[in-house]
């Protein structure tokens, strides 16, 4: 039985490789907020109150598009309905959580943070103290993004742009998924919603970002009723 | 003004995260739901990954001799084999870089 210290660290060690990506986007993030001519405190606030790295700078160019607050607001929020299917995966895990420590977790659940808090869930179910883990790499995502973005909104993005440092973001994901190219039905899956993404980039509030996934899962149910 | 849309963006995002942990108990939850979402890194992280490749920051297709695209083959295989997360980000930026800087500039 690991300790809830171990396990917390262990969440942190687990994703902190990412940062060599999250952390330069964080900056470009602050940066371009600023650029698009908003109140730092403004772009900053973004960061603490939605926290969800793409869509606050989603949130922002449509607002200096001249777009309606509601149709950023709708855009930012379909954006991150990915995250239902994230707490799917982890209700399993956390079900003993009591109602109050569930909303509490639910805040620091990102991206790299379900995919490597689920990738350890998987090989030790049997652990008390679970969601340690999950605090852990939350926690480590939400201070690094506050730093990061914090830096480029005071000073500017100081990362140069030739750099294209928005291509980690792509990258950190290949790492996450790129084990699971050994298995064919995982390949299908991840083709059809990488595929579905491209053909359905141009529908509104960019909801092709979870057209894809339902998409990809209705496949996958398919696969499994072939298996059988 | 603003600041009253992103409150609103924070707490639908919020409610995002939260809906499905604190309000679904996994009894609700079918056999064939649950194996079904077994897939999900699979089935949503391409939707990250093949735009950030394949389509540029003005929301156009990007040729196929993109830089972009040997960059993140090189990932990819890189990856494969190290199972190891900074090999295959810096990987992917270095021959990314190399293109850019070294090939064709």
């Amino acid at each position: 039985m690991l300790t809830k210290k171990q396990l917390f660290t262990r969440g942190m060690l687990d994703i902190s490789p990412h940062m060599l990506s999250v952390i330069p986007f964080g900056i470009i993030c602050g940066a371009i907020g600023v650029e698009l001519g908003f109140h730092p405190y403004l772009v900053y606030a973004m960061s603490f109150i939605i926290f969800g790295g793409a869509s606050q700078i989603v949130f922002l160019q449509l607002l200096s598009g001249g777009a309606s607050s509601l149709v950023a607001v709708t855009s930012v929020g379909i954006i991150n309905s990915r995250h239902l299917l994230y707490g799917a995966v982890l209700s399993e895990y956390l079900e003993k959580l009591s109602f109050i420590k569930k909303l509490l977790i639910s805040y620091v659940v990102v991206d790299q943070g379900f995919a490597e808090s689920n990738k350890f869930f998987k090989k030790n179910r049997s652990e008390e103290f679970l969601h340690y883990h999950l605090i852990g790499t939350g926690c480590t995502m939400w201070v690094c993004w506050q730093i990061a973005t914090l830096s480029g909104i005071v000073l500017g993005s100081f990362v140069p742009e030739e750099l294209g440092l928005k291509f980690a973001i792509p990258l950190t994901f290949i790492a996450i998924v790129v084990q699971d190219l050994k298995k064919l039905d995982h390949v299908i899956v991840m083709i059809t919603c990488g595929l579905s993404s491209l053909l359905f980039f141009d529908a509104p509030f960019k909801s092709y970002i979870i057209i894809s996934p339902i998409i990809a899962l209705f496949v996958a149910g398919l696969l499994l009723r072939l298996k059988k | 003004m603003t600041l009253t849309a992103i409150i609103f963006a924070g707490i639908l995002t919020y409610f995002t995260r939260m809906t499905m942990i604190a309000l679904i108990s996994r009894d609700m939850l079918g056999d064939k739901i649950k194996a079904v979402l077994e897939y999900v890194p699979s089935a949503v992280f391409p939707a990250i990954i093949f735009p950030g490749i394949f389509i540029n920051d003005f929301g156009t297709f990007i040729e196929m001799n993109d830089p972009k695209i040997f960059g993140a083959l090189v990932a990819v295989i890189v990856g494969y084999f190290s199972k190891n997360i900074i090999a295959t980000i810096s990987a992917g930026l270095i021959s990314y870089w190399f293109l850019i800087f070294v090939v064709f500039s």
